[in-house]
C-alpha cells in the first residue's frame, strides 16, 4: 500500500515538476536540451553497463529448464523447441519468448473445489495484457520515430497508416480530430489492465512492490499525457519536430509556442529513460542472458566448461578400501591390496606421510 | 514479508549433526536446533553471508540475473506445490526469492541501502536468517515455476544458492548432512559398508531365486567389466525400492549384460547437490573415479530424479572430461547413444527403450494385468534433462493398462512429491503431505476415472515418499519403480511358475499353465 502510494505520488510531483518547471519558470532549455540528452545517455550508458555486468558473471552450468522430450534415441521425436538440441534451436527457442511471451502463454490457474480437489485452468489474460502493452508500446516509440527523421521512411509512413485504420470511421464524424493512432489506445488499454490486474488479485497485489506500481504509474501518465497533447491539446506538431529534429541532428533548438502539456510528456518519458536502467524494465535485456533459456540441452553430448572449478577433496577408493578392506576381504569382494600388502606398507611407513590423496586430486585436474 | 515463520513440529526439520558436519568439513559444526533462540552462529555470520553472496553474484549469471529482473507478474504464483498445499504467501516462487532479493537490494544496491523498505531492500538479520532457512528448506528445487516464468527466473537455482550461503554459517538439516557424510565416508548416503551393501543384494538375489525362480549371480567391483551400473542407494534398502532394484538384476541377466556393481560408487543419489557446487563435486566425483579404476567402457545410470540432474547437466563439467571412457553403444542393440557421448552415462529408461523397440527383450505384459499405473515424472528428469518418452514407451510395453494423467500436471508441468531435494524426514510429515498434495490429488483423479492402482515413476525418493503421500490422500493407490513392471513381464530363461511376483504376493494375473501338453514357457511366449 504504501509502495502504490508512493509511486502515485512520485509520478504526480514528476507532472508537477515539469509543470512548473516550464510553466511557470520557463525553464525551457533544461526540458527541452538538457534533461533529454541527459536522460537518454544515462539510457544507454546504464543499459551498456547492467548489461556488461552480467555478462561478466560467468555461466558454470548448462542449466536449461527443460519443458519438452530431449533428442535421445533416434526414433523417440524431440521437441527441438522446448528442448533445444542447437544452437538453431536455442534462438527459436528465444524468438519465440521474446516475440510471442511463449513462458507467459502456458499461464495456468488452479482452484481448489470441494475442500482439496484442485483443477487447472487456462489463463490468458496475463499474456494478453503483457502483449498488448509490450507490441503497442513498440508500435508507439517507432511511430515516434517521425518526429526524429526527415525525410520520413516509407515503411514508418505504412506502419503509422496502418496503426491510424481507424481513420476513415472518425472522419465520417467531421470533427476534425486527428487521425487516432490504435497503438496509443491500446497501450493504455494494457498498462491499465495490467494496474487493475496488479490491484484486483490478491496474490499479485501483495508481492508488488513500489517499484513494480511506479513504472505502470509512470507510463499511465506518459500516454495520458501523450493523448492529451495529440488528440485535446493539439499541440503544434511542426515546432515539436522542429525541436525533435534539432536534437536528433545535435543543434537544439526551442521553438516558442509548444504547450506545456507537450513538456509534461517529455520530460515523462525522459525520467522513463533514465530510470530504465536501473530497475526491474531491465527485463528488456536481461530476457536474452537466461542461463535457463538461452543454453542448449546437450550437456551430455558437449562437455560444458566452468571456468572457476578448482579441485576439491575426496575419500578416494584407496582410503576407502584402508577403511574396509578386512571386511571387504571377508565378504569376498575384491581389493587392490591384500590384506598382508596393506600390513606390510603400514608397517614400512612409520612415519605419516600421505601424499596419495593429493595425487589423485592432481589427476583430476588433468 | 514481516510476518516471522513459526517453527513447530512438521513444519521444520532438524538440524545438521555436528559429527556429520565435521567428517566432511563443513563449517561450524555444533549441536542446536532451529526451535532455539540462539542458532550459536559464527561471531562473524553477517560477514561470511555478505561475502558469500557477493561472491556467488560473481560466479553464477544466472543468480545476478535472477536476482535483477523479476517483475513481480506473479505468473509463477500459484505453480509451487508448497503453495498449494501451505498456502503460505512465502512459498509462492516470487516471494522465496524476494527473502533473497530483499537483502540484495538492502546490502549490495545503493537504492535498497538508502531507501530500505521502499525499494523492496532490508538489512540482514538473524531473523532473516531463520526465515531463509525455513523457506529454502521448504523449496525442492523442483522448477516448476522456472517453466512459466517469462524469464525463465528459477527458484531452485536461487534455493540451491541459499542453501549454499546457509552452509557457510552451518545451518542445514540433518536429513541432507547425515547423508552426504555417509556417502563421503562408504560411497553411499545410507552408509551402508562395502559387505552390507553386497549383502542386501544377496538377499534380493534370494527372494528373486524364490519368486522367479532363477539364481542370478551380478559381480562387484570387478575390474574389466563393461559397464558400471550406479543407481540410488534406497533402492536396496526399502520397499517398494528394492523391488525396483530386484527389477535391475532380472533385467541385466535376461540380456546376458557385462556389467558390474561398486560398493565404493554406491550411491547414484547426490544429496550433496542439495548442500553446495563444491560437495556435489565432492560426491559425484566417485562415479568416473571408479569407472576409471575397474576399466569399464561406459556408465549405466537406475531411476532416479535428482542424480540425473546432476549427472545429466553437471557431472562432466564437474568431474569431467571423461575420456577414459567410451562412447556408450548398447552391447545388445549396436544403438550409440549420441545424448550421451560426452558424459558417457546412460539413463536406465533409454537403455531399456531401446532394448524393447529392438526386440531384445522377452515381455509378457499381461502378467501386469491387473495393475493400472500412471506415471509420475520426476522433476528432475522432466525439467532438467527432458526424459518424458521413454518411460511411457516401457510402460505401454510392459503393461496393458497404463494410463497418464491430465496434461496440467505430467510431463514438464509435472507437480514435485513434495519431498525433494533432501525434504523427505520423517519430523516434517506435515509439510511433506501439504506439499505433495497437487501430485496426490492428479493421481486421485484417475484413480477415480480409470481405476489406476499403481503410481509408478522413475525415482528413488519418490519410491520412498509416494507410499505415506498415497496412504494419505489416495489410498488403495500402490507405488513402484518402471523397472519393476519391466520385472514382472520379463520372460526368464528357466524360470519357474510366476505365481508370485517381485513382492511375494500372490500374482492375480497369473495364468496357470494349460493342461495340454505344452510347456509353462510355450504357453507365456504364446501370449506375447
Amino acid at each position: 500500500m504504501i509502495g502504490f502510494l508512493f509511486s502515485l505520488v512520485a509520478v504526480l510531483v514528476l507532472v508537477g515538476i515539469a509543470l512548473v518547471g516550464v510553466g511557470g519558470l520557463g525553464l525551457k532549455v533544461l526540458f527541452g536540451v538538457i534533461i533529454p540528452y541527459a536522460a537518454v545517455l544515462t539510457f544507454f550508458a546504464g543499459l551498456v553497463y547492467r548489461v556488461v555486468d552480467w555478462a561478466r558473471s560467468p555461466v558454470p552450468f548448462r542449466i536449461p529448464t527443460t519443458c519438452g522430450q530431449e533428442k535421445s534415441l533416434a526414433w523417440i521425436k524431440p521437441n527441438k523447441i522446448d528442448n533445444p538440441c542447437s544452437t538453431g534451436a536455442v534462438v527459436l527457442r528465444m524468438v519465440l519468448e521474446v516475440l510471442t511471451f511463449r513462458s507467459l502463454f502456458r499461464n495456468m490457474k488452479l482452484d481448489y473445489r470441494e475442500g482439496p480437489k484442485i483443477r487447472y485452468s487456462s489463463e490468458k489474460f496475463l499474456w494478453l495484457f503483457a502483449i498488448m502493452f509490450h507490441w503497442a508500446f513498440l508500435v508507439v516509440i517507432i511511430r515516434h520515430m517521425r518526429f526524429f527523421t526527415e525525410p520520413i521512411a516509407l515503411w514508418l509512413q505504412t506502419l503509422e497508416h496502418l496503426d491510424g485504420f481507424m481513420e476513415v470511421n472518425l472522419a465520417s464524424f467531421g470533427v476534425g480530430l486527428p487521425t487516432i493512432q490504435l497503438s496509443g489506445l491500446v497501450l493504455l488499454g494494457g498498462v491499465t489492465l495490467l494496474l487493475l490486474r496488479r490491484i484486483v488479485i490478491p496474490t499479485v497485489r501483495y508481492i508488488s512492490l513500489a517499484a513494480d506500481w511506479f513504472p505502470l504509474f509512470l507510463i499511465t501518465g506518459i500516454c495520458l499525457t501523450g493523448i492529451l497533447a495529440r488528440y485535446v491539446v493539439r499541440v503544434d506538431v511542426v515546432k515539436v519536430k522542429e525541436m525533435a529534429m534539432g536534437l536528433a541532428t545535435f543543434h537544439p533548438v526551442v521553438p516558442d509556442g509548444i504547450s506545456v502539456w507537450f513538456y509534461i510528456h517529455f520530460f515523462l518519458v525522459c525520467v522513463l529513460f533514465a530510470y530504465f536502467p536501473f530497475s526491474k524494465l531491465m527485463h528488456l535485456a536481461g530476457v536474452f542472458l537466461s542461463p535457463t533459456r538461452n543454453l542448449v540441452n546437450n550437456s551430455r553430448a558437449v562437455r560444458h566448461v566452468n571456468p572457476w572449478s578448482y579441485p576439491v577433496k575426496t575419500h578416494d577408493y584407496h582410503e576407502y578400501e584402508d577403511d574396509f578392506r578386512e571386511q571387504m576381504v571377508e565378504a569376498g569382494l575384491p581389493v587392490e591390496k591384500t590384506l598382508e600388502e596393506a600390513e606390510a606398507e603400514k608397517t614400512a611407513k612409520e612415519t605419516p606421510a600421505a601424499p596419495e590423496t593429493q595425487e589423485t586430486e592432481e589427476k583430476r585436474e588433468e | 514479508m514481516d510476518t516471522k515463520p513459526e517453527f513447530k513440529p512438521g513444519n521444520f526439520l532438524y538440524a545438521g549433526k555436528a559429527s556429520a558436519l565435521e567428517t566432511v568439513g563443513l563449517p561450524n559444526p555444533r549441536d542446536w536446533s532451529p526451535t532455539d533462540d540462539d542458532w550459536q552462529l559464527p561471531a562473524d555470520w553477517k560477514g561470511i553471508v555478505h561475502e558469500g553472496m557477493a561472491e556467488r553474484l560473481q560466479r553464477f549469471r544466472s543468480f545476478k540475473l535472477f536476482m535483477d529482473v523479476c517483475v513481480r507478474c506473479g505468473a509463477c504464483a500459484d505453480k509451487c506445490h508448497f503453495f498449494i498445499g501451505s498456502g503460505d504467501p512465502k512459498n509462492m516462487p516470487v516471494l522465496r526469492a524476494e527473502l533473497i532479493r530483499s537483502i540484495y537490494r538492502g546490502e549490495f544496491k545503493t537504492a535498497g541501502k538508502i531507501l530500505g523498505k521502499l525499494a523492496g531492500g532490508r538489512k540482514l538479520t538473524e531473523d532473516v536468517i531463520k526465515e531463509w532457512f525455513y523457506y529454502f528448506f521448504q523449496c525442492t528445487e523442483c522448477r516448476r515455476c522456472s517453466v512459466f516464468c517469462p524469464y525463465g527466473i528459477d527458484t531452485a537455482e536461487i534455493t540451491i544458492i541459499a542453501r549454499e550461503i546457509l552452509n557457510l554459517i552451518g545451518c542445514n538439516i540433518d536429513w541432507i548432512a547425515s547423508p552426504v557424510a555417509n556417502c563421503f565416508m562408504t560411497g553411499n548416503h545410507l552408509g551402508l559398508k562395502p559387505h552390507t551393501f553386497k549383502e542386501n543384494v544377496e538377499y534380493l538375489l534370494d527372494d528373486i531365486e524364490e519368486y522367479v525362480g532363477v539364481r542370478i549371480e551380478p559381480t562387484f567391483n570387478r575390474k574389466g567389466a563393461e559397464i558400471l551400473f550406479v543407481t540410488p542407494s534406497g533402492d536396496v534398502f526399502a520397499e517398494p525400492g528394492i523391488f525396483t532394484f530386484m527389477g535391475y538384476l532380472m533385467l541385466f541377466d535376461h540380456i546376458g549384460l557385462d556389467y558390474t556393481w561398486s560398493t565404493y560408487a554406491s550411491e547414484g543419489g547426490n544429496f550433496g547437490f542439495f548442500t553446495s557446487h563444491e560437495m556435489m563435486k565432492r560426491l559425484n566425483a566417485k562415479m568416473y573415479a571408479e569407472a576409471k579404476r575397474l576399466g569399464v567402457k561406459w556408465i549405466l545410470g537406475g531411476e532416479c530424479g535428482h542424480m540425473w540432474r546432476v549427472v545429466h547437466q553437471y557431472m562432466n563439467t564437474l568431474n569431467g572430461p571423461a575420456d577414459f571412457l567410451e562412447q556408450p553403444i548398447s552391447p545388445l542393440t549396436g544403438t550409440r547413444f549420441e545424448n550421451a557421448a560426452a558424459t558417457k552415462m546412460v539413463h536406465i529408461t533409454e537403455f531399456t527403450a531401446d532394448l524393447i523397440k529392438n526386440n531384445k527383450l522377452k515381455l509378457d505384459p499381461s502378467q501386469n494385468d491387473h495393475i493400472i499405473p500412471t506415471f509420475h515424472d520426476s522433476c528432475n528428469t522432466s525439467r532438467g534433462m527432458g526424459l518424458l518418452e521413454e518411460p511411457r514407451y516401457v510402460l505401454n510395453n510392459v503393461c496393458n493398462n497404463f494410463v497418464d494423467m491430465a496434461p496440467q500436471v505430467i510431463r514438464e508441468n509435472t507437480f514435485c512429491c513434495g519431498s525433494g531435494s533432501g525434504l523427505n524426514a520423517g519430523e516434517y510429515l506435515e509439510m511433506r503431505l501439504r506439499g505433495g498434495l497437487p501430485r496426490a490429488n492428479a493421481v486421485k483423479r484417475v484413480h477415480e476415472d480409470h481405476g489406476v492402482n499403481m503410481l509408478s515413476c522413475v525415482c528413488a525418493i519418490d519410491r520412498a515418499v509416494f507410499p505415506a503421500l498415497m496412504d494419505y490422500w489416495v489410498p488403495e493407490v500402490g507405488v513402484c519403480g518402471v523397472s519393476e513392471l519391466v520385472a514382472n513381464a520379463l520372460v526368464m530363461e528357466g524360470q519357474g511358475e510366476r505365481e508370485y511376483n517381485l513382492r511375494g504376493e500372490e500374482n492375480p494375473s497369473y495364468k496357470p499353465p494349460a493342461e495340454d501338453e505344452a510347456s509353462a514357457e510355450a504357453g507365456e511366449e504364446g501370449e506375447e
